[in-house]
């Protein structure tokens, strides 16, 4: 475009004085226009945020450093062997991680096996079929749920989960599972069995509450089209929403199982603490987060202490890469407007 | 003190999208300058840049020549912060503090930029609310109310008194009466038509009625650019530009 | 709808979905009112004034209380808020204010670490960076472990709250000659206060049960403690040693300092859930 033809208005100094003389202002705050131009002050505000924003990834960074400074030892000592022995004796010196981190596993896939269609089923009854004044009702439950410490869960465990185990629930599978040689053994409560329904039950919050979330984020014209071809309300829900929703509830189901990995004091206290890998579920076991916990603080030697942070090490990187993988799933689905639940 | 304004060669730019290509032209001290064109024709870009506060936006970012009275303020020695109180700002949308009373509102640029006269302050806030003609509605409540539990129109008012709480030398109005009902929209304009007795106001506009009403000059943007500046009446009557006289006899825009 | 119709099958599947779905949702109930049945059962059953008043009682000795390991907590929690919430609050406001970039992504991702990191290796590593360094177990290295654990949930609150807030107020008091400083504490962070209120709350019911980090940290003492640099008892930790102790008189200790520790908790939920029901941006109405 041409530059456009101007015709500037002409204005006199006089009548600019004019005005200024009616003006009906008589006192200006000289403080006003002199006082500080805060350019000084935004620069500290702002150095003083980023030290904060910084110091987030220096704590990260302290952690891993901690570990891997205080694990050395063992690295040192044996290795990639660490995570295949099957030894765990303190007494000779000899340190292998595999009982554990197979009790970690087992537990915590058994958890998810439980929790999960436990978690879906309430998730979709809260978003499709709960009755609309019970639904506030029970999303407050589920939280609550999710706000139990860990300590009350062991608690709760021991003297009502372990009894009912024990008298009831166990004796029920071996004798109509025995045969397939996961519920066999002495009965004694306590084992990988009520530490995974333990977990389970911890991690249902988790998987509901993202369920729900990624469910919400599916949009409604896949909801309209798949009711405008005649189809039931479950089958409106398994093409219109479960379909578009499955990486995301992926996403919750990897997140809880970041949870159920790193999970110590309910599992501590129900799993029997024993080094073995044993193929019934009755039969007790050990986790890597509850070996730290029974054993870090009678550890006094270094070799011993060190093996005990290696193991710690192992589970913060295993649940970081965890978290990481589900947050990208949840994400690829909701497209960060989520309101992250916990 | 009213003064004027000197723009030159003024552009701006959001991100890499160019949305004023060189801007020249003077506000008269003292008077009402209304801003007229399209919707996305840069003149709230315009009027931003007047104040600083196209800077504020993420990416964007102004070059140029502006000048307040004497002060060069994209001069290397002027601080945005200042010629924003210098030079008050009224938005399109009313947006009062809503955390804070009618009192407040008017006290808040006074108060956090640290700047708090006790007894003075009352006198301060009687006088712009009377100034922005809201007083008699609210002078029972000032204390009671939230800024935000007043109409649409008192809002609005409200912000032209918190605005001259600092005694700005230039007011600054981007559609201010758009989201207003009829009323309160000629109560709006009644007020421009004092206010620029003692400030030097530009009022950005897409109704034409409303410019021909209250602006002593009127400049008629088109796709970032300055079409033509006369005296409103010149404008609207015997344009010099083709595209002007095609846009406000409605052929287009 | 109607069964001949649609055909028998998918009537049936149609509502045995709906039937799991409600079964899912009692299964989870059955758990939840069981718990908190028994906590009330047990927990009442065990309270008294001593609970409240006494430190614990050897093994053997009837009576005594918990009263060292509430105000332990108390201290420990103290402490966790005096670092994780200026330290949450701080970066949640670096991140709405100036977190657009590649760095604001950094800490975003940091802090999402962060927060996944087992509380039981939280633990492990203040364990070595204060224990070890300070020769013994103290209440500050206990406040340090759940101040950290409370940043990430502190700084997504302060974030999300802070992006709340619309544009036009901060623009408004920018208008006015405000400095940017200035606009973000008085303008943006006060609008924003009752949400990031409600989620320093949320943080603090998170980390008020946490055991696990306080194994080697805080460590747990059987007397009153308000030296930050000596061991000090915690109500998770205590509940915990009651717990796994073979005394009929400590289990029934233990069921008290749950049913305490789960009434604060549901407490600050509740009040958490309350707050969020009526909008979190004041004067938004
Ligand atoms: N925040 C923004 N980001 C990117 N582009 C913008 C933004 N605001 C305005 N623009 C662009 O700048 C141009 C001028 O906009 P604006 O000054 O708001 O026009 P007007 O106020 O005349 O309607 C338009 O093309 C618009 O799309
Ligand atoms: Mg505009």
């Amino acid at each position: 475009m041409n530059s456009p033809h101007l015709k500037m208005p002409s204005f006199s100094h006089s009548v600019r004085d004019e005005a200024a003389g009616s003006k009906v202002f008589p006192t200006k705050p000289a403080s006003l226009i002199t006082s500080g131009s805060g350019n000084s002050m935004d620069q500290l505000f702002r150095g003083a945020l980023l030290l904060s924003a910084v110091s987030v990834l220096a704590i990260v960074v302290l952690i891993v450093s901690q570990l891997y400074l205080q694990s050395r030892l063992s690295i040192h000592q044996f290795g990639w062997s660490f995570f295949k022995g099957q030894n765990w004796d303190p007494v000779a010196g000899d340190f292998g991680a595999l009982p554990f981190i197979f009790g970690t596993l087992v537990s915590s896939m058994l958890a998810l096996a439980i929790a999960v269609p436990l978690g879906v089923g309430v998730a979709i009854f809260m978003n499709e079929m709960c009755p609309r004044p019970l639904r506030n009702v029970f999303s407050y439950l589920v939280e609550l749920l999710a706000a139990i410490p860990s300590v009350i869960y062991g608690l709760w465990g021991i003297f009502v989960l372990v009894p009912l185990m024990r008298q009831f629930i166990e004796p029920f599978l071996a004798k109509h599972f025995g045969w397939t040689g996961l519920f066999t053994g002495p009965m004694y409560g306590i084992g990988m069995l009520p530490a995974s329904v333990i977990l389970a039950i911890m991690i249902v919050p988790f998987i509901s509450s993202i369920t729900r979330e990624v469910m919400l984020a599916v949009p409604s014209p896949q909801r309209e089209a798949a009711l405008a071809l005649g189809a039931t309300r479950w089958e409106m829900l398994r093409i219109g929403v479960l379909r578009n929703a499955r990486v995301g509830i992926m996403g919750g189901i990897v997140l809880a199982l970041g949870r159920a990995l790193g999970e110590t004091m309910a599992v501590t206290m129900l799993i029997g603490n024993r080094a073995e890998i044993a193929k019934s579920l009755f039969a007790p076991g050990y986790t890597m987060a509850s070996v730290i916990a029974n054993e870090f603080s009678e550890a006094t030697e270094n070799l011993y202490l060190s093996a005990l942070v290696e193991i710690g090490l192992a589970l913060f990187l295993v649940t970081v890469i965890v978290n990481i993988f589900a947050q990208g799933l949840i994400w690829s689905i909701t497209r960060g407007n989520t309101a992250r639940s916990h | 003190m009213a003064v004027g304004i000197k723009v030159q060669n003024l552009k701006a730019w959001f991100g890499k999208t160019q949305a004023l290509h060189g801007i020249t032209m003077d506000v008269a001290p003292g008077k009402a300058t209304a801003i007229i064109g399209p919707s996305g024709c840069g003149k709230s870009t315009f009027v931003r840049c007047l104040n600083r506060m196209h800077e504020t936006i993420p990416d964007a970012r102004a070059e140029g020549n502006v000048k307040i009275g004497d002060t060069d303020i994209y001069g290397s020695g002027s601080s945005a912060v200042q010629v924003r109180r210098r030079v008050g700002m009224v938005f399109q949308k009313p947006n009062p503090f809503p955390t804070m009373t009618i009192y407040d509102n008017v006290a808040a640029g006074l108060r956090l930029n640290g700047v708090s006269r006790g007894r003075e302050l009352d006198a301060v806030v009687e006088r712009c609310l009377t100034s922005a003609a809201l007083w008699d509605e609210v002078k029972d409540d000032l204390k009671k109310k939230s800024g935000a539990s007043l109409s649409g129109g008192q809002q609005q008012r409200l912000c032209i008194a918190r605005a001259l709480a600092v005694e700005p030398e230039v007011l600054l109005m981007d559609e201010p009466a758009s989201a207003l009902d009829p009323i309160s929209t000629s109560k709006i304009e009644e007020l421009i038509f004092s206010l620029k007795q003692n400030y030097t106001v530009v009022i950005v506009t897409h109704n034409m009625q409303q410019a021909a009403r209250v602006a002593d000059f009127t400049a008629f943007f088109l796709m970032g650019e300055l079409i033509e500046m006369d005296k409103t009446e010149k404008i609207f009557t015997t344009p010099s530009n083709k595209k002007t006289e095609d846009y406000i006899t409605g052929r287009f825009g | 709808m109607n069964a001949s119709y649609i055909g028998i099958r998918r009537y049936l599947v149609n509502h045995l979905a709906t039937a799991l779905s409600w079964l899912a949702a009692a299964l989870v109930l059955v758990p939840l009112l069981a718990i908190f049945g028994y906590l009330v059962y047990r927990g009442f059953g065990s309270l008294d004034w001593a609970f409240f008043t006494q430190i614990p009682k050897p093994v053997g000795e009837s009576g005594g209380g918990m009263a060292n390991a509430i105000v332990g907590s108390a201290f420990i929690l103290l402490i966790a808020s005096c670092i994780g919430v200026p330290l949450g609050v701080g970066s949640g406001i670096y991140l709405a204010e100036y977190g657009r970039g590649r760095f604001g992504h950094l800490v975003r991702f940091t802090a999402d670490v962060l927060n996944g990191i087992p509380s039981i290796v939280m633990g492990i590593a203040i364990y070595a960076l204060v224990v070890i360094r300070q020769k013994h177990f103290s209440a500050f290295a206990g406040g340090l472990a759940l101040g950290i654990m409370m940043v990430p949930t502190i700084a997504r609150a302060t974030e999300g709250m802070l992006l709340m807030v619309p544009q036009a107020l901060r623009e408004a008091a920018l208008g006015l000659g405000i400095p940017k400083w200035r606009t973000t504490i008085s303008i943006a962070l006060r609008t924003a206060s009752a949400g990031i209120i409600t989620g320093i709350m949320l943080a603090f019911a998170r980390v008020a049960g946490e055991t696990a980090p306080l194994l080697f940290t805080a460590f747990g003492n059987s007397f009153w403690n308000m030296d930050p640099t000596q061991p000090t008892a915690a109500l998770p930790l205590q509940i915990f040693v009651f717990a796994i102790s073979p005394y009929e008189e400590w289990h029934r200790k233990a069921w008290a300092g749950a049913l305490v520790l789960v009434v604060l908790i549901v407490a600050a939920v509740t009040s958490v859930r309350i707050v969020a029901s009526r909008g979190v941006l004041k004067g938004s109405h």
